[in-house]
């Protein structure tokens, strides 16, 4: 077995033999989709700042096969929300998120999208998982890009391992109905 | 161009509709009738001796303690060839919070006075398109109003070491 075949069969069930593997469909597409994730950054504050320094090449969201950033919410998987959403804006990126396709995901980085952060005002969403589900919370006021790049990984580990139409899943299903999203 | 001249001519032109004035850090500040903002600003934009042509900033205040004058507008004015600036400071109650617009004369004011609807409610008559421009719209309060509790100091339930303060 070559360097390649060994990381890419690390974590994977199957039976392995002198150059083949037998595996689960779900499995290979899991891990397929996990290393070609496409991010939607919705950066409104200093916590893009951080994003910015983790696609640089210091950090390389590249290396996680993320380095193709989608600015239309139709062709991305994973919606990256930066910053603090301000209530006007929750509309705004509630139909962001309705605009994505499945398979997708959300990830809340930094305080303010997770929680409101500092801002416990009366302009400021409370944390995004008011108005969209979120896959994965970052916390941090800015996070370092570690920790940006802890939350994708983290959201590797989710596509690795959830069936692969999970949109059929009726608890999916249930918690989309619970935010009013058809 | 002194203060004490622009005061003379304003005066001397509009008498009681100026219902008072004051100085503070050589700036001279004019209370004036609410009803009169449109036609004493518009003399002091295009009369010769005054020529203030350009609107600084225009804001709201709420004094809650000041009943009947609850509301201000207040108006900075600028002369910019010999740099020289004015205040003037009109005052509505909260009860029918309503003035004139002035975005006919400087049409800076259009954001302005949609900001200061937003955040105080303020009615400038005359606006052509008095909406709501910084809050989402479905707001139903206004939000600088001095009529909200401050946050109880001893609050907990945002005490995180991550998500909260």
């Amino acid at each position: 077995m070559n360097q390649l075949d060994k990381i890419k069969t690390e974590n994977i069930d199957g039976y392995k033999g002198e150059g083949f593997m037998v595996t689960k469909f779900s499995e290979a597409i899991g891990l397929a989709r996990a290393n070609s994730i496409w991010p939607l950054p919705f950066a409104t504050s200093c916590c893009g700042i951080e994003f910015m320094s983790t696609m640089g090449p210091n950090y390389d969201l590249a290396r996680f096969g993320s380095e193709r950033l989608s600015f239309s919410p139709r062709q991305a998987d994973l919606l990256m929300v930066m910053g603090t959403i301000s209530k006007k804006m929750g509309p705004i990126l509630k139909k962001v998120y309705e605009q994505m396709a499945e398979p997708r995901w959300v990830i809340a980085v930094g305080a303010c999208a997770s929680s409101g952060g500092i801002f416990d005002t009366y302009s400021v969403l409370q944390g995004i998982d008011r108005v969209i589900p979120v896959d994965v919370y970052v916390p941090g006021c800015p996070p370092r890009p570690e920790q940006i790049i802890e939350g994708v990984m983290q959201i590797q580990e989710l596509i690795k391992n959830e069936s692969i139409r999970r949109r059929d899943m009726p608890e999916y299903q249930k918690l989309l109905e619970a935010y009013e999203i058809e | 161009m002194t203060n004490e001249a622009v005061l003379s001519e304003i005066q001397s032109k509009f008498g009681d509709k100026i219902i008072a004035h004051s100085e503070e850090y050589g700036m001279l500040i004019l209370e004036i009738l609410s009803d009169a903002n449109v036609e004493i600003m518009q003399y002091i934009k295009e009369n010769a001796s005054c020529k203030m042509t350009f609107l600084t900033t225009l804001c709201g205040i709420h004094y809650p303690e000041k009943s009947g004058k609850e509301l201000c507008v207040m108006y900075q004015l600028h002369n910019m060839e010999i740099n020289y600036r004015l205040r003037l400071k009109a005052y509505i109650p909260i009860s029918n919070p309503k003035i004139k617009s002035v975005s006919g004369l400087f049409a800076s004011a259009n954001w302005q006075e949609r900001q200061e609807f937003d955040f105080y409610g303020i009615e400038f008559e005359g606006h052509p398109d008095l909406r709501r421009i910084l809050n989402m719209d479905e707001m139903d309060y206004f939000p600088m109003r001095k009529e909200y509790k401050l946050e109880d100091g001893t609050r907990e339930d945002k005490e995180d070491k991550f998500f909260g303060r």
